[in-house]
């Protein structure tokens, strides 16, 4: 196991790549900071699960760029219907209720962004993700950054920032982690770290954030895979996006 | 029609009749010496001749989907909320083809056809078709109107079974597949709906083992129980609670067995205005289709197998209050379909109305369909 705050596994600025993403015609323009962030991570050709795809722009990011076939599961209407005219495959379902409808060992990578927090059993969904796919990836707002710490330390209230933008009482994230806590559960549930990075809310990265990623980090992002999975050994270096 | 046509409306339709003469070969091992097929068409088709959709009907529907036979009807066509200029199937883009199944009432061949080889009537002696028999002979009207691939074949309920088993009959001719309200096959209880249906029809004193025209009757009372049960099977108890709740016709208890609450007065509304425009043997020719249907049969009951062949992209909608054809089932269709590799969208929409609500105006429901169909129709401007 790594350690929780080892920053060999940072990825650092790969300024080419953001190019690469960023030229693609309009799919791109639009792509969310974490979208880019994870895209780069995706090898071309592979299939892939976007656990709550919103408005399905990064699978058809991903399908333009990276001729990626897959799924998104959505459970609001609108993004449903969203998804749909820009013809990517959504499914529209609730996951909280499991991944039941997969099989085991069915997509290359189950990818699931800023939505790990509103989830009610996180823990059992990673292990589904893992169950489902070949690899994870996941996206979520750190709540031990700094700006958090200092709100709750000093203001004594819950933290609003932008990574972190709805009231206690408006949002929909109900389990609140900070990076410390993501990689000892990984590490409770035998979940191999492979990629990790951490960016401010703008999803740049920064020296800060890279140096004390669990203080100065806003948004976390991680590539994981089972422990147990000795048939497939992490292979960082197929990915392209190591410094 | 009441008042002027509005603008959305496909306005006056003639029905047509597409006769083949060469013998069609059923499931059942028995052959149809030739038949007729009633339809409607709605839209025009384009240059490219890719631009049609064939919608199927479900168990009491015709060909008769949208816009009016008459200037004096009454109603409109069974799906004609969502069939027409700017709606969901819209015709300024596609051209709709809509038509009547073998064994139906409203002018395809079928039991209240003559049987050729007797000069009578078919009546009960018409053969048992299947979804695949239909889907077979609705590929002949296709080769008739000049269409060689769909783009898009779609239906609810036993309309989305048609669609499911064009993808795996017909995979090169069909782009796209929306199936609406359905499920891969019926289950016990869906059956045992249908077996109680068809015994209170064969049950009538009327019924005289199918032959009821020839003796000129109509076995009312059991096809009018058929239609007050399937009826009740088609709503949702929250819906019948918010329509009729226990409301009194008269106000008051009158302990006796005439119509007291609502709900009974419009169950037997229902089945009365049924009886005058369905026949009975066909009603219980639709069921058994409905009873029979399962493509993953022929696959050891795999149905990812079954739809592996398939080349469409799919919409498979569910609608939350139906209990008939649950969304349970349709998430069948969904797993069973993106197991077997095929592209597939699934919405679950949020409605009171039961099974009903594939053919009511929704604005989620058709947002969904329009949003499909729009994909699919800039796919063929791509194409072409």
């Amino acid at each position: 196991m790594t350690a929780p705050t080892d920053r060999r596994l940072d990825t650092v600025g790969q300024p080419h790549l953001q190019r690469r993403a960023t030229d693609r015609q309009h799919e791109t323009s639009h792509l969310r900071g974490d979208h880019a962030l994870i895209a780069q991570w995706i090898r071309p050709g592979s299939r892939v699960l976007d656990l709550g795809c919103g408005d399905g722009g990064l699978l058809a990011h991903l399908r333009a760029a990276r001729a990626v076939t897959g799924y998104g599961i959505e459970l609001q209407i609108d993004k449903v219907v969203r998804c749909i005219e820009r013809g990517v495959n959504v499914i529209q379902g609730d996951l909280d209720a499991g991944l039941a409808d997969f099989d085991t060992g069915s997509f290359d990578y189950v990818i699931m962004s800023l939505t790990l927090q509103a989830v009610y059993f996180p823990a059992r969904l990673l292990e589904e993700m893992l169950r489902v796919g070949r690899e994870g990836i996941v996206a979520f707002p750190n709540f031990g950054h700094l700006n958090c710490r200092l709100q709750l330390a000093f203001g004594g209230h819950m933290p609003v920032s932008s990574a972190l933008p709805e009231t206690w009482y408006e949002t929909d994230n109900i389990h609140l982690c900070t990076i410390r806590d993501f990689e000892s559960l990984c590490h409770t549930l035998g979940i191999r770290i492979l990629q990790r990075t951490v960016v401010n809310h703008q999803h740049r990265r920064s020296l800060g954030a890279r140096l004390l990623p669990n203080l100065l980090g806003e948004v976390a992002l991680y590539r994981f895979e089972r422990k147990t999975d000795l048939g497939h050994p992490a292979a960082p270096s197929l990915h392209g996006d190591r410094p | 029609m009441v008042g002027p046509l509005s603008p959305d409306s496909v306005g006056l339709v003639e029905p047509r009749s597409f006769r083949h003469e060469q013998p069609l070969a059923l499931d059942c091992g028995r052959e149809l010496p030739g038949f007729d097929l009633k339809y409607e068409t709605y839209g025009s088709l384009n240059a490219a001749r890719s631009n049609a959709i064939l919608v199927c009907h479900a168990l009491s529907g015709d060909h008769h989907a949208a816009g009016w036979n008459a200037p004096d009807d009454k109603r409109p066509g069974w799906w004609d909320n969502c069939i027409g200029p700017g709606k969901p199937i819209d015709t300024d883009k596609f051209f709709v083809v809509a038509c009547n199944n073998l064994g139906g009432c409203a002018g395809s061949t079928g039991p209240n056809s003559i049987n050729p080889a007797t000069g009578r009537l078919w009546g009960p002696d018409f053969p048992i078709v299947t979804v695949r028999d239909w889907v077979r002979s609705q590929a002949l009207l296709a080769d008739h109107l000049g269409i060689e691939r769909f783009a898009a074949v779609a239906g609810g309920s036993l309309g989305g079974m048609q669609a499911l088993q064009w993808t795996i009959e017909f995979p090169g001719r069909v782009r796209s597949a929306l199936l609406i309200a359905a499920a891969p096959r019926l289950s016990a209880q869906n059956i045992a709906f249908n077996e109680v249906a068809r015994k209170a029809i064969m049950s009538d004193p009327d019924f005289h083992e199918g032959r009821y025209a020839e003796q000129g009757v109509v076995p009312r009372r059991g096809l009018m129980l058929a239609r007050m049960l399937g009826h009740i099977t088609y709503l949702s108890d929250g819906l019948m609670r918010q329509k009729f709740g226990r409301e009194l016709r008269e106000g008051k208890l009158n302990f006796g067995f005439d119509v007291e609450f609502q709900i009974e007065s419009y169950l037997r509304h229902q089945g009365e205005t049924f009886v005058d425009r369905f026949d009975a043997n066909t009603y219980l020719l639709m069921t058994k289709a409905l009873d029979y249907f399962d493509p993953a049969a022929e696959y050891d009951g795999d149905l990812a197998r079954a739809l592996a062949r398939a080349q469409a992209r799919f919409l498979v909608v569910a609608f939350s209050s139906d209990w008939r054809f649950a969304p349970e089932r349709s998430r069948e269709l969904v797993k069973a379909l993106h197991t077997g590799g095929s592209a597939v969208s699934y919405a679950a929409i949020d409605s009171p109305d039961g099974h009903d609500a594939f053919l009511l105006p929704n604005e989620h429901y058709f947002g969904v369909l329009r949003a499909f169909l729009n994909r699919v129709h800039a796919e063929l401007e791509v194409a072409a």
